[in-house]
């Protein structure tokens, strides 16, 4: 026992005095939290836009401000109109523009109908279809506000919610997506290396012939891996609630555990690699690159797997992250408890058990 | 007295058979020896010292260490043998003292109650133990392994290739602490491919190809070579060599250092049918006429290929001598063995 302790006390060591496992481990999912959570949002914000109000009445100004008070928009007011709109949009400076015609509320009051103009750029239709939903959106609820009563006496009005995702916060679907993918990379990484690492220094072949049990070895290999990586978890969980303000709906106790699971699957995965390596390098490649990939399309958090033609979809039901996906989604976003995850908790613990089994077998009490 | 070590037909094969490593190797070990494997590179030593260690499997053959099997009673051996293998680089990022510590939990003991047998090592390297074993100088880093070899007190200590790549001042200390090693009873065997370093053990195994080509005292092996050595010189050495090469009358000739070792094929002293490895080679002993007349024959050879500054005299041969010796023989059986199998 007092082996084992200190065993893995010179893992510990050999983390905390390498700056590039230390980087992989803790600067790896910092920097992919805040890629996933700031860069590649899918959210469109900041869009510039120009008003060019023609009318200048009580009514144009107050929908004006009500664009000015969502803050998806930068506004420049400008009274522009036929060539120059065609310029401001080749020039790139413009995104969108919403037109007051003169007379805008005249009309309105009189002829109990007005229109306004709005103008995007077609060359990236997405943003162009959302921006064009948030201004119709904003006028539409000031009407609303404005005239309850007015306009149509039957209507019927759409309600939609974002279920889950009231404030349709892109980060969300990151966040599990994001924790499969380190967790998976990180675990599986820097296990392998680090009992590649003996056998390129030739540490291993005196750790077989110590007494030392050659089981053991695994186990004090893939303890202080635990430990950091649900160290590494909670960095995530923290930075995803305090920088990117999700709100961890489900138990963290279930987090934890599910996490702790799908940890050991990935050292199971680990270990089972440096058992057929012999090199660092070639480690590294099986379990950087060759996890990379799968783990990042057969998880779901990038491309919709019910977009894949079947063959793709059986093969991402053996990626272990798809499943820890689905419930860190259920657990995290959605509060729901573990009666509704056991299905693909009971596939992690299988696939952990085969994982290991082979590790453990496959581990050499001899060289070769 | 009983042989601690003892190895009886080994054979082992790399490749799924293709690559030849040892052949047929036998030897004993007697307890308390201090034993040299010396060979070139790839000779097969790492290999015999893995399957000691039990690390490796043999394809066939038998190996007992302090009496256990080493494929059946592999638990025991891992008790009792000291390794410390080739390209053992220890924790680098550890220090001194931490590489120690480790070294000595895992195998169920402690620096201090070890501290009689490693002192004289330790006390060397103490003044550096807070500093990484990866900034220490290849005969500290030596140092420390072999303190890492003996902190569980082994019955046997097994060395492979350990002043390979260390310094001279280094290497000497380092054969100092295997003579006090062994002095407090421990087996050692260790390997090497420097043929100076083999007269510092007790008793040698040459080998070569996976094959050991004698087993002795390296008294006996340096008696034993058959016939007179001469070393020559002269100012221009590549075509002295050359022509001695060419000479019909040469047996063997060989740079050895600034001199050119030679033996005569005229030597009537020498009975000579007997180039199997491992017999025994019989003793020599030359007239002091012979010795003359065949330093008078090399002499005339120089001379007529107008060499000049020729220094010509009679030497006492070396181990390495001996070896170059059995290993062109050695290789004479192999080439045969060859033949035949066509």
């Amino acid at each position: 026992m007092k082996e084992l302790l200190v065993f893995i006390k010179k893992e510990f060591k050999h983390v905390f005095r390498d700056p590039r496992t230390l980087l992989i481990m803790f600067g790896l999912p910092v920097a992919q939290i805040v890629l996933f959570g700031f860069a590649l949002t899918s959210e469109v914000k900041n869009i510039d836009i120009l008003i060019a109000d023609n009318s200048k009445d009580m009514i144009s100004t107050q929908i004006t401000d009500k664009i000015k008070a969502s803050r998806y928009f930068i506004i420049q007011e400008k009274n522009i109109g036929g060539t120059d709109i065609d310029r401001a949009f080749k020039r790139g400076g413009v995104q969108s523009v919403l037109i007051f015609p003169a007379n805008f509320s005249n009309d309105l009051s009189h002829e109990g109908k007005a229109q306004v103009q709005i103008i995007a750029d077609g060359t990236d239709p997405n943003t162009a279809k959302t921006i064009v939903n948030y201004l119709t959106a904003i006028i539409g609820a000031y009407q609303q506000e404005k005239f309850p009563t007015a306009s149509l006496r039957y209507q019927i009005l759409t309600e939609p919610r974002m279920l889950y995702n009231e404030e349709d916060n892109g980060s969300m679907n990151f966040i599990p997506g994001v924790m499969a993918l380190i967790l998976m990379l990180v675990c599986t990484a820097l296990t392998s290396v680090s009992i590649v690492k003996e056998k390129e220094l030739g540490t291993m072949e005196i750790l077989l012939v110590s007494p030392f049990k050659p089981v053991m070895v695994l186990v004090s290999k893939a303890v202080p891996y635990f430990i950091l990586s649900l160290i590494n978890f909670t960095l995530i969980l923290l930075l995803s609630v305090f920088l990117l303000h999700i709100d961890i709906k489900g138990s963290i106790l279930l987090l934890y555990m599910e996490s702790a699971l799908f940890i050991l699957t990935c050292l199971s995965l680990g270990l089972m690699i440096s058992n057929a390596t012999n090199a660092q390098q070639t480690a590294l490649l099986i379990s950087m690159m060759g996890m990379m990939l799968p783990t990042i399309i057969f998880t779901g958090f990038i491309f919709p797997l019910e977009n894949m033609p079947w063959v793709l979809r059986t093969i991402s039901n053996i990626v272990p992250s798809k499943w820890y996906f689905l419930i860190i989604k259920s657990v995290m976003l959605k509060g729901l408890g573990l009666q509704y995850v056991w299905k693909e908790t009971l596939i992690l613990m299988v696939m952990t058990a085969v994982l290991l089994t082979i590790a453990i077998k496959k581990f050499k009490i001899r060289l070769q | 007295m009983p042989a601690t070590v003892s190895v009886q037909n080994l054979i082992k094969t790399y490749d799924k058979g293709k690559v030849l490593a040892v052949d047929k190797v036998s030897f004993d070990v007697k307890a308390g020896e201090l034993f040299g494997l010396i060979g070139a590179d790839g000779a097969g030593k790492s290999s015999i010292f893995r399957i000691l260690t039990t690390v490796l499997l043999a394809d066939s053959g038998t190996a007992t260490l302090a009496g256990y099997d080493v494929v059946k009673d592999y638990r025991e051996i891992r008790n009792r043998v000291g390794y410390m293998p080739g390209k053992f680089s220890l924790y680098q990022d550890l220090t001194i003292q931490e590489n120690l510590e480790f070294f000595a939990t895992v195998f169920g003991t402690t620096i201090e109650a070890n501290m009689d047998l490693i002192r004289d090592i330790y006390d060397q390297i103490k003044p550096f133990s807070n500093r990484r074993a990866g900034k220490l100088s290849g005969g500290m880093k030596q140092k420390l392994a072999l303190c890492c070899a003996l902190i569980h007190k082994p019955e046997v200590l097994l060395l492979d290739e350990p002043t390979t790549g260390v310094d001279v001042v280094s290497r000497k200390e380092f054969w100092e602490m295997l003579k006090k090693l062994k002095a407090q009873g421990i087996t050692i065997i260790v390997s090497t491919p420097y043929m100076d370093e083999a007269k510092r053990c007790e008793r040698i195994a040459l080998i070569q190809n996976g094959r050991i080509m004698s087993v002795d005292t390296p008294g006996n092996i340096i008696r034993a070579y058959p016939e007179k050595l001469y070393a020559a010189k002269s100012d221009n050495i590549y075509r002295l060599l050359k022509d001695f090469r060419s000479h019909p009358e040469t047996d063997r000739s060989f740079a050895f250092g600034e001199y050119i070792h030679i033996s005569l094929k005229n030597d009537p002293t020498v009975n000579r049918q007997l180039p199997t490895a491992n017999c025994q080679l019989p003793t020599v002993n030359l007239q002091p006429s012979t010795v003359n007349r065949q330093l008078e024959f090399l002499n005339r050879i120089a001379a007529e290929n107008n060499h000049t500054g020729i220094q010509i005299k009679e030497i006492e041969p070396g181990i390495e001598d001996s070896f170059i010796l059995l290993m062109s023989r050695n290789d004479a059986t192999t080439n045969l063995q060859k033949t035949t199998e066509k």
